[in-house]
């Protein structure tokens, strides 16, 4: 078997069906204006043009999963016993996702070391990894927000990723990058790569300095302590925020969940779903007290759990991909690169004025 | 008219705590909220179509501040139904409008221009847009990118204003216009509505944008999306569940949504949820012959009890 492969162009559909054969394919589709990340299947239109509006987290951790039903019984000796019945749910598809971006492979990296490199894994986290493929297109243009050479990756970044995909005109090249990524190239429709390799390469790294970097002069972006717990600070920069929890959601590196038991009658279920700390419910104690009780307190959550708490407990590595979504996609603009730019270190003292004035007027 | 709104902005700075206003965002085609605490900010003011962001959905929450906001026609009738339900203090929002010759919706500028990032945006005298791409430069006309709001517009000019920025405008738009397309979506069979609206639905991540940019949605930290108590909306990313949210905030909107389409615009996922409430505007229009955001002396139909309903006949006693 050669070590790389191609797919013309227009064998894409029928390569993926063929991949679909043994395993849930997830693909970045068209639907309206929207590309949606969800599971191919015939009828649906591949967008590979630019990254999808949601990231592929949601294969490997689905927005809401059953963790096991129960269903409670009395007992027949003695009816005023109940005994209840666990069944857990722990029965994982073969998965590939094809078409994540560089950002998007490297997200699952950081659920890694929470989910799965500790002593207690995640068996629902780890069942579903494992199993799951990850194929990764290379990026051949920044799309507006994206970061993602400011926290340590690329439009080629190999992090996370079981296979890179260099596209071309006429079609795809592809090379694995793990053990896992190699049966990829057992699809009929893959042609030898060989011929593709070196321009591959080339193009991979063309791209990598179009991409705009926030931090560029810090290397990795180093928070100030004395900014980052100036209340004052976050009242200015959040006023603005929603408090929706769209980019947490859309975050390929936002983890956090809820655990509710969902019951009617004598059956139901434990589900584990997406949270977001943007809520105000997320850390709302049994007690009634809230610890984050404001916007500004949640949001500093959000930030501080990527550039600060994560690297701090982890070696230095930043929890956020620089996937630029939660810009792009945020109802209100509001820039975490550019909240992130007002903590590095004591370079200004914070007057609410940005580091550089972007506030200029375009028109009349 | 960006000089002019500077200038009545810096006449009222002494005036309140905090004005609202409009700043550049990440790039060239997104503008964002700010809030000014001190004159000098106000070099940070932009003002052009791409302001099209409902900055009144934050009175509420500056309750006890005073605040100057500034509004187009559409966005008075947020401060008008603030009104009606005593949701704000009026006396402690000073109102600046700017009669509106419509905005941009950033999702269709684009979809014209292929999704590829924007370099540069310019607005013409006559509303046209020219928009510059690494792949080229390309006019665009307004009216071919605003929301559908702006096409059918009824209140260009701002209904409550303490100042207004610029001259009034009348609409020429014709009333029968505005449930257009909503009147049309009604001739398609209930199996078309369910398919189009399941279809749509099945896109929600429940990131709840729509609900929290709105700035009627008054339930607040109570939402029944997440409340285990009641519990009628499971933790579950059913369509089921997306579908049960989606019909509750559109009912808890009745007769109070004022159409600024922020949820729309919110959505990140490109779900027209706004046709939902728009929907069920027109019966209550045609119930109660009654127009949220208009009057500050109305009171929304749902907010009262009459034994006799003019408009419900069959309900008579």
């Amino acid at each position: 078997m050669a070590d790389t492969g191609f797919v013309q162009k227009e064998k894409l559909e029928e390569f993926l069906r063929e991949l679909s054969k043994d395993a849930v394919v997830y693909a970045p589709c068209l639907e309206g204006d929207t590309v949606i990340f969800k599971t191919f299947d015939p009828g649906t239109t591949l967008c590979l043009d630019r990254p999808a509006n949601n990231p592929p987290k949601l294969a490997v951790f689905p927005q809401s999963e059953t963790l096991f039903s129960f269903k409670y019984k009395k007992d027949a000796e003695d009816p005023r016993k109940m005994s209840v019945e666990l069944e857990a749910n722990t029965d994982f598809p073969r998965a590939i996702i094809f078409g994540a971006r560089p950002c998007d492979a490297k997200g699952f990296r950081i659920y890694d070391r929470v989910y799965m490199d500790t002593n207690t894994p995640d068996p629902y986290y780890q069942g579903r990894r494992e199993k799951t493929m990850i194929a990764t297109l290379c990026c051949s243009a920044p799309s507006p927000g994206c970061f993602c050479v400011a926290v340590g990756g690329g439009p080629a970044h190999r992090e996370g990723s079981d296979v890179l995909i260099t596209q071309f005109e006429k079609g795809y090249f592809i090379e694995p990058v793990t053990e896992k990524g190699k049966t990829i190239l057992n699809a009929p429709q893959i042609e030898d790569g060989a011929q593709y390799a070196e321009e591959a390469h080339k193009r991979q790294l063309e791209s990598h300095d179009l991409v705009r970097n926030p931090f560029a002069e810090d290397g990795l972006p180093k928070i100030s302590r004395s900014l980052f717990d100036l209340d004052e600070f976050w009242e200015h920069v959040v006023s603005k925020c929603l408090s929706c929890g769209a980019c947490t959601y859309l975050c390929p590196t936002c983890y956090c969940f809820n655990i509710t038991d969902e019951q009617s009658l004598d059956i139901g279920e434990r589900i584990r779903s997406w949270d977001g700390c943007m809520f105000p419910h997320f850390t709302l104690e049994g007690s009634g007290h809230n610890p984050r009780p404001t916007k500004f307190k949640r949001f500093k959550n959000r930030v501080g759990h990527k550039f600060l708490y994560y690297p701090e407990k982890y070696n230095g590595v930043i929890a956020c991909c620089g996937c630029g979504r939660c810009i792009r996609h945020c109802p209100v603009s509001v820039d975490i690169s550019e909240i992130v730019s007002y903590l590095r270190g004591s370079r200004f003292e914070f007057t609410n004025e940005p580091p550089e004035s972007i506030g200029t007027d375009t028109n009349s | 008219m960006s000089q002019r709104l500077r200038e009545v902005i810096a006449g009222v700075f002494s005036e309140v705590d905090v004005v609202l206003a409009y700043q550049q965002g990440f790039d060239k085609l997104h503008v964002t909220p700010c809030f000014m605490t001190m004159p000098e900010e106000i070099n940070k003011l932009v003002w052009n179509p791409l302001c099209a962001h409902n900055l009144t959905s934050y009175l509420p929450s500056l309750k006890k501040k005073k605040v100057a906001v500034v509004v187009k026609g559409c966005d008075s009738r947020t401060i008008v139904q603030f009104m009606e339900e005593g949701l704000i203090n009026r006396e402690n929002v000073v109102i600046i409008g700017i009669p509106c010759n419509g905005v941009i919706s950033v999702n269709k500028v684009l979809h014209e221009t292929n999704h590829e990032p924007i370099e540069d945006i310019t607005f013409g005298e006559n509303g046209e847009i020219s928009v510059k791409t690494l792949k080229g430069e390309k006019t665009l006309l307004l009216s071919d990118v605003c929301p559908d709001k702006c096409k059918t517009c009824q209140y260009p000019t701002p209904i409550v204003y303490d100042r207004l920025v610029g001259d009034p405008i009348t609409s020429d738009k014709s009333p029968d216009s505005v449930y257009a397309d909503i009147k049309e979506f009604e001739n398609k069979t209930l199996e078309e509505r369910l398919q189009y609206w399941e279809q749509e639905f099945d896109r929600c991540i429940r990131c709840y944008a729509c609900r929290n940019a709105c700035p009627m949605c008054i339930c607040q930290d109570s939402c029944i999306a997440e409340t285990r108590d009641p519990h009628w909306i499971s933790q579950r990313s059913t369509l089921s569940e997306k579908f049960m949210f989606h019909m509750i905030h559109a009912l808890h909107l009745a007769g109070r949504c004022v159409e600024c389409g922020e949820c729309e615009r919110a959505c990140p996922m490109g779900i027209p949820v706004n046709k939902l409430k728009r929907k069920i505007n027109l019966d209550m229009k045609e119930l109660f012959g009654y127009e949220p955001g208009i009057n500050p002396e109305d009171k929304p139909p749902l907010y009262t009890f009459k034994v006799d309903e003019a408009t419900i006949k069959e309900h008579k006693i």
